[in-house]
């Protein structure tokens, strides 16, 4: 890594780097890749999200989905850890509660695979200062 | 893939629930699947849209249609007008209490989302570990344009024109601060970034540092810069794991990137950071015993002046900052001060991050502007009470806070309001109790806290709090007095008058609080000897109406200690000296013929 020797050098790479994550997202078959983020913060890893992230990541290889798997901070709801965020091409990012091994399957099957919603996604209830 | 033309969404969270949403969505189904438009059609139960004051909700996708207050009769209309001819029932759309207009597409239009989030805003959105995705939104520009295009003076002006006060629960004013320490002289001065959260269900630090590391860092580093400081330090404690092994990370990244060690940007400014670790005592929250502590010293205040600005660690210069009040700053440096200060209220401005625990239904981290009321976060945000059972108490800034009740439900959240009402802002930690609750009870469990974790320094917070605990366990224990309850008043005001820190002087208000508004609980337990939330044990009584008892036998066999006798078909008896009042035979019974009383 060649350190950051400027504002200016520091503004390039935020421009490359954004590309790089837009790239990511549309990927060479836009219309494949999605985007997982499990919420891996010690509230969600005590409740077993390394565990969901660990299924995902088998069960997606298994099933040949083109998917990027990541691990981010809590998202807020507590109540329903594990929670992921499941971006499909093109499409809004849903938020789901309570994800275990079964609801891996459920979400893999269901909302990936056919597009359908699942029961108690979490409906997103916050802005941030980018809205 | 099925392609659905439309979802509708229907809230499932318990206070939607309440009002009937099961049976909203029932009939939603049965009439789309009379009308055969099951393929093009589905519907979906949601978790809590926070905005439970409404409900129930009903979202309809993709047009993004929010109905409010809707009912099974209205389940009809909603088919017939919006999903067969597209038009939507304009009568149960949200109307904007402000313009009085129905707002038809709830996409962009932010008006029921009562949370925004600025500290929290890349929690649960970034990967921590990956600092080229803080740099994506926004990171380190802050620093860089503090060090290129801003003078340390202006970047405290900022500071100070945002409003920005201390979250860590004090609310002093935090460009103020750097200013403080920015004008003493000195070839070595230190930032130092207080993780030690302790209050009992606080966790909003540690999410921040488990999700956000970079933006403390970053604002550590700007704070360095403003008061002339080369070295930042974290004082974390070790019962945080993640967020230590997060931080190091963060800090690996940002030195390989160059935007903490030498040099920075080529500016000539050099800042680097280190991490402390603390043991878990909550008096190393306090700034002075917290210094002490990372200087291997014992975890214990000292009298406060010289403040930390002027002799803090090693005697040099500190400025110390709680991790919310950094992760507010590289906003506030991106966005400007006149943004900042137009959230919030007069003399609080910006957001809270909260930890919302106890019995309520939506336990969680939300961050929401200053000037929200209690009522918003309890019942839409959080979802109201748990098993909707009544609301009686929230318990506000730890074991230094107080409790509020019912009549400060709407009471605008901000540092000056919860102080007049007799609580605090604290740290961030809500406890939300109901009517199960005994008051008594929580005022002692804060004490229990306190006297573990007291120092023991001086005298009014070792004893003071001893005694105060000696009598609320009396008090407890059915064998209060009149004059106990003047004791606990007076000993408290002496504990806050004479102790030296500020755990000590604070450790009295859970007790003031509660008699302040809780007096009636107290007075029952002294002079009627009951408490009325049935947890004083031994103030319970469980009787047997012989008149009920069948003789079944079925409490006698339940009872662990063998308090119940008597004869198959008879009445059978309780023998108060054995009960130990668990509760089993009252339980089990079937004929509702034991008493609680």
């Amino acid at each position: 890594m060649t350190k950051i020797k400027s504002l200016a050098d520091l503004r390039k790479l935020k421009d490359e780097v954004q590309s790089k994550i837009k790239l990511r997202e549309n990927s060479d078959n836009p219309d494949h890749v999605v985007q997982i983020k499990v919420g891996m913060a010690t509230c969600g890893i005590a409740s077993g999200a390394k565990e969901t992230m660990n299924s995902f990541i088998e069960e997606l290889e298994q099933e040949a989905i083109d998917a990027v798997v990541s691990q981010t901070g809590c998202m807020g709801f507590c109540y329903a850890e594990p929670t992921v965020e499941v971006t499909l091409p093109n499409k809004e990012p849903v938020l789901f509660g309570h994800v275990h091994k079964e609801k891996v399957r459920e979400i893999i099957d269901v909302y990936i695979k056919r597009g359908e919603l699942i029961d108690g996604i979490i409906p997103i209830n916050f802005k941030t200062i980018d809205d | 893939m099925t392609d659905y033309k439309m979802h509708l969404l229907i809230c499932g969270g318990t206070g939607c629930k309440a009002s009937e949403s099961d049976v909203i969505k029932e009939r939603l189904i049965q009439l789309i699947e009379d009308l055969n438009l099951d393929e093009e059609v589905q519907v979906v139960s949601t978790g809590c849209f926070g905005f439970c004051e409404k409900g129930p909700i009903v979202k309809v996708l993709p047009d993004n249609t929010f109905y409010t207050q809707v009912t099974p009769h209205d389940v009809l209309e909603i088919v017939e007008e919006h999903v067969v001819k597209g038009r939507p029932v304009k009568r149960l759309l949200y109307t904007d209490p402000k313009t009085e207009k129905h707002v038809s597409d709830s996409k962009g239009m932010e008006f029921y989302k009562k949370q925004i989030r600025i500290a929290l805003k890349n929690c649960g959105f970034i990967n921590p570990e990956n600092i080229e995705e803080y740099i994506a939104r926004d990171g380190y520009q802050a620093l860089g344009k503090c060090l290129t295009e801003l003078s340390r003076d202006e970047v405290i002006k900022e500071i100070k024109d945002s409003g920005l006060r201390g979250r860590g629960g004090g609310g002093f004013p935090t460009g103020l601060k750097w200013e403080i320490t920015k004008n003493v002289e000195n070839d070595q001065k230190y930032v130092v970034c207080n993780a030690d959260e302790g209050d009992p269900g606080a966790f909003m630090d540690r999410s921040i540092l488990e999700g956000d590391p970079h933006a403390v860092l970053e604002a550590m580093a700007i704070c360095g810069y403003c008061i002339g400081a080369d070295t930042g330090l974290v004082y974390i404690r070790a019962e945080y794991p993640l967020a230590i092994q997060r931080l190091k990370v963060a800090i690996k990244q940002a030195e390989e990137y160059g935007l903490i060690g030498n040099d920075i940007m080529g500016t000539g400014f050099n800042f680097r950071v280190e991490l402390r670790y603390g043991a878990g005592a909550f008096v190393c929250g306090e700034e002075t015993a917290l210094i002490h502590s990372m200087e291997g010293l014992r975890g214990e205040p000292t009298f406060k002046p010289p403040f930390p600005s002027v002799s803090g660690y090693m005697g040099k210069p500190t400025n110390v900052n709680n991790v919310e009040t950094f992760a507010n700053v590289p906003v506030i440096i991106n966005k400007g001060a006149k943004w900042f200060s137009s959230i919030g209220t007069e003399k609080s401005k910006g957001t809270k991050v909260f930890a919302l625990a106890g019995k309520i239904n939506n336990v969680g981290l939300i961050e929401v502007p200053m000037g929200t009321t209690l009522r918003e976060v309890i019942y839409d945000i959080g979802g109201g009470i748990k098993g909707g059972k009544e609301f009686k108490s929230v318990q506000t800034g730890g074991p230094s806070g107080g409790c509020l009740t019912k009549k400060h439900l709407d009471i605008p959240i901000d540092y000056d309001n919860l102080i007049a009402a007799g609580s605090m802002m604290g740290s961030g930690g809500m406890i939300v109790m109901d009517e199960d609750d005994c008051m008594v009870s929580i005022a002692k469990f804060y004490l229990d806290f306190t006297l573990e974790e007291s120092c023991g320094k001086c005298t009014p917070c070792r004893v003071g709090n001893k005694r105060l605990h000696e009598i609320l366990d009396k008090i407890t224990d059915g064998k209060g007095e009149m004059e106990d309850i003047e004791k606990l008043k007076e000993l408290s005001v002496v504990i806050k008058d004479t102790a030296l820190c500020g755990l000590g002087q604070t450790s009295p208000n859970p007790v003031l609080s509660t008699i302040a508004n809780f007096e009636d609980e107290y007075l029952a337990h002294v002079q009627a000897g009951k408490c009325p939330a049935g947890q004083c044990k031994s103030l319970l009584r469980y009787d047997i109406l012989e008149d009920l008892c069948t003789g079944c036998t079925l409490c006698f066999r339940n009872c662990p200690v063998g308090a119940i006798t008597g004869e198959r078909r008879q009445p059978h008896y309780i023998d108060q000296s054995l009960c130990i009042k668990c509760g089993a035979c009252y339980e089990k019974c079937k004929f509702n013929a034991i008493t609680l009383t």
